[in-house]
């Protein structure tokens, strides 16, 4: 495989500008020679550490719990249970009520009485060392009865008292948390999908399918660490998480201490991927005992803890019924979800299938929609975001089903989006699901993608393929993909009773010297802030990309902000810092003007000086700065400042897309894929650095990639998670992936002044439904018209039986492979061997 | 406790450690090496990769005591008179690295890998770092790194 995505360079930029060129990044030497600042690296004086006892039990009753023993262990400071600190510790917050009603059961960072997951807290031994800690901790004993836990979605959303089915808390009389619903007929956005699907069943086609979004486990590299030190007129919190500002204010919110006596440091952190978007409860406990104790305290967890009881991801059911013309125009689509949050509604994560359901129409113009989620409680470890965030769950459903109405039509999967995309000359165009998307360009995108791809070249072997009966398979998949993201606007995010805002805040400070210093609210965890932020500042303010210095991930230094989520960071935040330095420059004019003896609207600022126009007459930046610091000569009521600050909150979101291409071969008799090509057209607006914008969505691709093929989080009958270390939990490695051919296409974004969209959740967005249509595509001739993820060679090769037994209908009776004919003919663009089992439900 | 002596980075050390006491925490706890870090509890991520006597280790996978007498090298040593190591400088050139928290493993097994195999394939690296997790670039510019590290020390690539 060529490593083609250096043709992602893009065309020529303006050799004078930072902006648009491969910087290479700032962050990396501290990194590359160990010289990092992770949180478990720190040790202060008379440091204690902490460790956890864990409930094994996925809901029981605690009925004792024997501290004695531990308490006596050497070096041991002090044992607490939850009943000891009930009075004290707060539940954790829930930042998104979805509805007014939603069932909200409190959540005790350690548990009082019963515990609701394995994994959960029980009780927190704090000693000299880590080790003596776990040693002690091995020593509380604890008596449990335990009772019926609420393992699977669908039985847990049907439990009631009276079928005595198990609920996840049974005082709360039901494990239902909420029901959020919107309707384009009602929001006035388009038709009533009922009369839609009505008229379908009569005269078009109707399509019903249930696909699983499994359970996955975010699993980052650094594991979560806090530490806390409370001696000091402040306390200090060290965490290796995605949100410093907004842990501060909930961790103020929480524990009733001032805002003002709280720092939250988040120094280099470990990835994220919207695992560390979240309130913990070790980091509640860590800041309890501190105080308690008076000491710093430090607490990091093992892997097997992360897997174990950091949140997951995803876990849905999807029941979809989309209606369509019978040349594959869609009329109407309708999406019913079941929800698991686990045992708690954690910070986000009930908003989770909300930020999804305005993606169901993806790139499409579906004229009637309805989406309905109920969120349910079950006995396991809490869901929350993960990276993509509901976005990718509705990807997957939507370009799933659309492959099964292409075949049901009998064209190319392209050729179907092709028939129902919004087309370039439409935007800015108001979908169903009422997002207006600013800009793009499908079409163009998709032609890129299959020329990058070689599409005919590859489905010419597909058929020929076919036509041998050649024992493994080649599928195609297609994905054409959009997304919002940039989270803000804070509007829409209250009007969808989100608890916070989305603007981003930045200061520039332009120093004496020359230099300058960026502020940022957004908080990095391996994304590259440092360098893409000094290019955008190089270019505004026309100093060099090296006397950029960029800090952030401190709430005393950047002390205003909404961190790193959501893909928000370059294109809210990097927004913020070009109204900042912006600011600057308007600051600095008047002072120019007084020290040029010119009128300040005859200044002009270009390339880091201010000249007087028409003339030779001018100053740098750098000398203004100096002039503003001695301040020996400013004009009157003008301050001696040259720092400015700004905030943005953008009026819309952004939509990033692309036409993601896969091919997959698939052995028939074993089950075993393997992905033989992959490329990605992707429309990201205006790209910064290309260099960090391939990388990010080579990450991306991997994990969507993983989701397709082999992550799950995956519990036992009892409620033990069964993949709980990276034996278990299959994480891809060099050996499992390849290498992609990445190329881009460029509409600007217009609700951001540098034109950029995000791109950190794009290709794990895209690529899930890629791959698993390129499985299903491989297979879809010998009667396969789905396979769960992950598609492991088990699963494939039970798809493939069971329709050679004839289970999955029409062409599973095939017993040859060369017998089934292609599932779309090209001579016709019409007519071909369906699958005739779509119009029923496989539900 | 069992003494140790042995060579770190270049520099002899001669410490009391506790027998359970494994090598990856004799370097975080005794000797302040934070560069070398903990990913896992069952040595599958190699985060922890360092040179036990010039062969790459998972660090977490070997006793304190284990190593008495050897030479370990960790990424805190590999820059040789403030001079980067070109698989070093190639994972900067080539972006093989985000977050950066599997990169100190990453790169001492990628040297290891080049020691034994100056010139591998592409698949021959993808194997050869398959012991090694990364979340964040999906492998494709760790490879890319590796093969402009082994062009820039005279392989064919």
């Amino acid at each position: 495989m060529t490593l083609t995505d250096d043709e992602m360079t893009q065309a020529e930029p303006d050799a004078g500008l930072e902006i648009g060129k491969d910087r290479r990044r700032k962050e990396d030497q501290r990194l590359i020679t160990g010289r990092t600042r992770w949180t478990d690296n720190l040790v202060l004086p008379g440091m204690l550490h902490l460790a956890m006892v864990r409930s094994p039990f996925a809901h029981a009753r605690i009925t004792n719990i024997d501290t004695s023993m531990a308490k006596a262990a050497p070096n041991v400071v002090t044992v607490i249970t939850g009943a000891e600190v009930a009075d004290e510790q707060g539940g954790l917050p829930n930042a998104w009520p979805i509805t007014p009603d939603q069932v909200t059961p409190n959540h005790p960072p350690i548990a009082v009485d019963r515990v609701v997951f394995a994994g959960e807290i029980v009780a927190v031994v704090a000693a000299r060392t880590a080790a003596e800690a776990r040693d002690a901790a091995e020593l509380v004993d604890i008596d449990y009865e335990e009772l019926p836990a609420a393992l699977d979605l669908k039985e847990a959303a049907a439990a009631t008292p009276e079928n005595g089915g198990a609920l996840a808390h049974p005082d709360l009389g039901t494990n239902r948390s909420a029901l959020w619903t919107f309707d384009s007929a009602e929001a006035g956005t388009g038709g009533n999908v009922d009369e839609a699907i009505a008229r379908a069943r009569t005269d078009g086609i109707v399509i019903e399918r249930e696909y699983r979004q499994q359970r996955l486990i975010p699993a980052f590299m650094e594991p979560r660490s806090t530490v806390v030190d409370p001696t000091g007129e402040q306390i200090t919190m060290w965490s290796a998480t995605q949100i410093p500002h907004i842990l501060k204010f909930l961790l103020a919110a929480v524990t009733g201490v001032s805002e003002s006596k709280i720092r939250v440091i988040a120094p280099d952190v470990g990835g994220g991927f919207g695992g560390k978007l979240q309130t913990t409860p070790e980091e509640f406990i860590t800041f309890l005992l501190a105080r308690r104790l008076g000491k710093p305290v430090k607490y990091t967890e093992t892997r097997s803890e992360s897997l174990m009881a950091a949140h997951h991801g995803r876990d849905q059911w999807q029941r979809l019924t989309l209606s369509a013309e019978k040349n594959g125009r869609v009329t109407g689509f309708k999406v019913e979800l079941l929800a698991d949050l686990g045992s708690h509604v954690s910070l986000v994560g009930g908003g989770v299938p909300v930020l999804g359901a305005f993606m169901f129409n993806a790139i499409y113009k579906f004229p009637a929609y309805q989406f309905n989620v109920q969120t349910v409680l079950t006995n396991k470890t809490w869901t929350d975001a993960y990276r993509g965030a509901g976005r990718p769950e509705a990807t997957y459903a939507v370009e799933r089903i659309m492959d099964e109405l292409a075949a049901e039509v009998g064209v190319d999967p392209l050729e179907i989006r092709e028939r129902n995309w919004i087309t370039h000359e439409e935007f800015p165009f108001t979908t169903v699901a009422g997002l207006e998307y600013d800009s793009g360009n499908y079409e163009a995108a998709t032609a890129r993608a299959k020329e990058l791809f070689g599409y005919d070249e590859l489905r010419a072997e597909q058929r020929a393929r076919r036509e041998a009966g050649d024992r493994v398979q080649l599928g195609i998949g297609v994905s054409t993909f959009t997304e919002m993201c940039g989270l803000a606007p804070s509007r829409v995010l209250g009007s969808l009773d989100y608890g916070a805002g989305g603007w981003e805040h930045a200061s520039v400070r332009m120093l004496p010297t020359g230099k300058v210093e960026v502020l940022t609210g957004a908080s990095a965890h391996g994304q590259g802030h440092e360098t893409a932020f000094s290019q955008i500042v190089a270019d505004r303010l026309g100093v060099a990309f090296e006397d950029v210095e960029v800090l952030h991930g401190d709430t005393m230094v950047s002390h205003k902000g909404l961190d790193t989520y959501g893909s928000r960071s370059l294109v809210v935040g990097g927004e913020a810092i070009v109204r900042a330095a912006d600011k600057v420059i308007e600051k600095a004019r008047p002072i120019a003007a007084h020290l040029l003896e010119a009128a300040a609207d005859d200044l002009e600022f270009k390339a880091g000086r201010f000249s007087v126009k028409g003339t030779d007459q001018g100053m740098a930046m750098a000398e203004v700065a100096l002039a503003t610091f001695a301040a020996h000569n400013l004009p009157d009521g003008v301050e001696a400042s040259l720092d400015s600050d700004a905030t943005f909150d953008p009026v819309n979101f952004n939509y990033p897309h692309g036409t993601h291409l896969c091919a997959m071969e698939v052995d028939t008799e074993t089950g075993q894929v393997t992905m033989r090509k992959y490329a990605a057209c992707d429309d990201v607006g205006n790209i910064i650095n290309p260099l960090i914008v391939s990388g990010q969505l080579h990450g991306g691709l991997v994990q969507g990639i993983s989701q397709a093929l082999w992550e799950e989080a995956v519990y036992d009958d009892s409620g033990t998670l069964v993949t709980g270390s990276f034996v278990d939990y299959l994480l891809p490695t060099s050996a499992d992936t390849i290498s992609f051919d990445l190329d881009h296409t460029t509409s600007p974004a217009t609700t951001n002044s540098l034109g950029t969209k995000g791109v950190g959740e794009a290709g794990t967005i895209a690529s899930t439904p890629a791959v698993v249509n390129a499985v299903v595509d491989a297979v879809r001739h010998l009667g396969v018209n789905d396979i769960r993820m992950p598609c492991t060679p088990e699963r494939v090769w039970k798809a493939i039986a069971q329709a050679r037994g004839g289970a999955a209908g029409g062409g599973g009776q095939a017993e040859t492979v060369g017998a089934a004919a292609p599932h779309f003919d090209e001579s016709t663009g019409m007519e071909g061997t369906v699958d005739r089992t779509t119009g029923g439900s496989d539900a | 406790m069992t003494r140790i002596n042995l060579t770190v980075d270049g520099s002899r050390v001669s410490d009391e450690v506790e027998p359970r006491m494994l090598l990856v925490q004799y370097l975080r706890e005794k000797l302040g090496k934070t560069g070398t870090v903990i990913g896992c509890d069952t040595s599958n991520c190699g985060a922890c990769t360092v040179h036990l006597d010039g062969v790459s280790v998972k660090s977490c996978n070997v006793l304190a005591v284990q190593a008495d007498g050897g030479e370990v090298t960790t990424i805190e040593g590999l820059a040789q008179d403030g001079e980067l190591h070109q698989v070093q400088k190639s994972f900067r050139e080539c972006h093989g690295l985000q977050c950066g928290f599997c990169t100190p493993g990453m790169i001492m097994q990628s040297v290891d890998l080049l020691k034994t195999n100056p010139n591998p394939s592409e698949q021959e690296i993808r194997v050869g770092l398959e012991g090694n997790l990364c979340r964040c670039t999906g492998y494709h510019n760790i490879v890319r790194s590796v093969q402009h590290a082994a062009a820039a020390t005279g392989g064919a690539q």
